[in-house]
């Protein structure tokens, strides 16, 4: 949020409500844990810990309503990430393509 | 002492105490702090290429064991990547530099940039007592499942010490990103600044965004080996392929981390001893950025002889190529900055033309092990081992030494003498060329890295290369002992000697403790050689009335 609406008493609000967000979806996490939803539990969980990565870099990184520049590096560091999965799943998942070993 | 009292104070008289260097947040004492801890790294790791040179000049494995030499090759090259040139030229020049350059008073997080040196301390030291103790002989590249499941020496403290060095790594790069953005001049527009802080800003994006994934790497290898996780494991579901993407993740831009700050020392270099301003100033800047991007979609071609799938080996071959185009921007561009310029041969310079020539060689030979058959023939060959070398020896090291001879008067205030320093020059470029040169004939006739013994038709190949190695070692104590010498006996620099443009030529040498008097005022284009922008600097900043 910009510098001259800053509201300390809001803030630390902002912050508990978050907090305690991140411990339900915590929760939920736990609870996903124990429900055989087949293929979609990888998808539950996933989506369960983008949202509190999403939570955790809007609010207690200040990314909301923040400087343009920290999003561009955020952003960055998430396109680094994803090449870093892309790429190795990209070999995992052409290997044997051919059905010749090793290829 | 009264000559003393009269001097105004600078970095390096203004305390005298041991804890005021232990303890102090200015950049330039750091960076100098650095010098000395990457210079004994520096000869650690080339003790022990002495060492792998001596036993590998004849085919019998007569001066160490088998075991020991896995250990010697190892700590040179954990020493090398990890402690000596990957800390290199930003920790020490680009520490010293980039608040000069861009007239700020100091890194943006001074106090961060001392614990990124202590950390380099921790880390550095943990990895080399526990690698000189119980030895490691895993290679550097920590392969698995030797390194997790088969490797009997201590693998878990060395992985520790590059774990934490890791982190003095991405503090440095974080200091410089924030600095560049947020401390540059006023009128200092990033079109404006030297080509050596576009090259580090490029660096730090690397340094923060891939050295975190060798970090969790290594502790995978720890927690793979100490609990038996099985992540690279294939009886447990794991992939040791999987180690090689995520190693190479990282050790491949790595290299950019070595070469883009060297390739930032050679733009600065070039136009001040050819008194002409940089040719293409636009392109290489945008080069240095292209090389970080580009630099993290390559690593898939250290590993085409694994199971790696064809189609993404095809793709890392295709932009393995690409990622030649930035180098070659730079390349030519250099070369045209020289076209009609009215060159000088000072030491700085002749480093630069061996740095050309050097990566020239690297750069070429890198589209061969780029290209999916051929390195097929070479892969684990000598002819690696010459190509990288070319690279980060040939390239970095000597980038580094142009750089650290072009602003050593900055840093001392005194000059070092002419006529060594261009003999040390030329016979580095000699000794490195004997040394690695034949490497790559021995690797092409498929002498294997990695043992001491070989068939004896490679002897010739290996008797050329320690003879090589034993003149470059000569040449690498020269400066040490001529730099040294300056310091007492060598004549005042004084703010300018070469008379290059750039706000860190317009203060004292060496320079004040907080750089600048009062805030600069950037009016000029960069590299305005011949120094038509003195009269406008002289305005600027007021101590550059000296000038």
């Amino acid at each position: 949020m910009p510098k001259h609406s800053y509201n300390p008493q809001a803030a630390v609000r902002a912050y508990l409500t978050v907090f305690s967000c991140l411990m339900g979806f915590t929760a939920l996490t736990v609870a996903a844990a124990f429900v055989d939803l087949g293929p979609m539990n990888n998808v539950v969980a996933m989506a369960i810990a983008v949202t509190k990565a999403v939570l955790v870099a809007m609010i207690f990184m200040h990314l909301r309503g923040g400087s343009p520049l920290n999003v561009l590096w955020i952003s960055s560091g998430i396109f680094g990430f994803m090449i870093m999965l892309a790429f190795p799943l990209l070999d995992l998942l052409s290997r044997n393509i051919l059905g010749i070993p090793g290829k | 002492m009264q000559t003393s009292e009269r001097k105004k104070p600078n970095y390096l008289n203004a305390e005298h105490t041991v804890a005021s260097w232990l303890l102090t947040v200015d950049h330039k004492r750091i960076a100098i702090l650095y010098l000395v801890s990457i210079t004994l790294m520096f000869f650690i790791g080339g003790l022990m290429a002495g060492a792998i040179r001596t036993e590998l000049l004849t085919p019998a494995g007569d001066l160490m064991s088998s075991d020991t030499y896995d250990k010697a090759f190892t700590l040179h090259g954990i020493v090398m990547v990890f402690f000596f040139l990957i800390p290199s030229i930003p920790a020490t020049l680009g520490n010293f530099l980039v608040p000069l350059m861009i007239g700020a008073k100091d890194l943006a997080f001074p106090r961060l940039n001392l614990l990124s040196w202590y950390v380099y301390i921790v880390g550095a030291t943990i990895g080399i007592v526990a690698t000189v103790t119980g030895g490691l002989d895993t290679g550097w590249t920590l392969y698995t499942p030797y390194s997790t499941a088969y490797a009997t020496t201590n693998v878990v403290l060395p992985a520790i010490g590059i774990f934490i060095t890791g982190f003095s790594s991405i503090l440095t790069g974080l200091n410089f990103i924030v600095t560049i953005h947020k401390m540059r001049a006023p009128g200092l527009t990033w079109f404006r600044l030297p080509l050596f802080i576009w090259a580090h800003y490029a660096t730090s994006i690397v340094m923060v965004l891939a050295t975190p994934v060798i970090a969790i790497t290594v502790l995978m290898v720890v927690l793979d080996r100490g609990f038996g996780l099985g992540i690279f494991d294939p009886k447990a579901g794991g992939d040791p392929v999987l180690f090689q993407h995520l190693f190479w993740f990282y050790s491949h831009p790595a290299v950019y981390i070595m070469i883009l700050p060297a390739m930032g020392v050679i733009s600065e270099v070039i136009p001040c001893f050819s008194k002409k301003r940089i040719f293409g100033y636009n392109f290489i800047a945008a080069s240095s950025l292209s090389i970080a991007v580009i630099g993290f979609f390559v690593w898939g071609h250290h590993l085409f002889t694994t199971p790696q799938s064809m189609y993404a080996a095809m793709a890392f071959s295709i932009i393995s190529f690409a990622v030649a185009v930035p180098s070659a921007v730079k390349t030519f561009n250099w070369a045209a900055t020289m076209y009609k310029g009215s060159i000088t041969f000072e030491a700085p310079m002749i480093y630069a033309f061996g740095f050309m020539g050097l990566f020239l060689v690297g750069g070429l030979t890198g589209l061969f092990l780029g290209a999916l058959g051929l390195d097929l023939h070479v892969h684990d060959t000598y002819f690696v081992v010459a190509h990288f070398h070319y690279i980060m020896v040939g390239g970095a090291i000597m980038a580094y030494m142009a750089g650290l001879h072009f602003w050593w008067p900055k840093i001392t205030g005194k000059m070092y003498p002419e006529g060594p320093a261009k003999a040390a020059a030329l016979i580095i470029f000699v000794g490195f060329n004997l040394t690695f040169f034949p490497q790559f004939l021995a690797g092409y006739a498929g002498m294997p890295r990695r043992y001491h013994y070989y068939p004896p038709e490679f002897q010739i190949f290996n008797v050329l290369s320690t003879a090589g190695a034993s003149i470059l070692g000569f040449g690498y104590l020269l400066p040490l002992c001529y730099l040294l010498w300056s310091l007492r006996h060598g004549r005042e620099a004084g703010p300018n000697p070469w008379g290059a443009t750039g706000l860190e030529w317009m203060i004292d040498s060496p320079p004040p403790p907080h750089n600048f008097d009062t805030t600069p005022v950037v009016n000029w284009e960069p590299y305005d050689y011949p120094a038509a922008h003195r009269d406008a600097a002289k305005d600027a900043v007021p101590e550059a009335a000296s000038v």
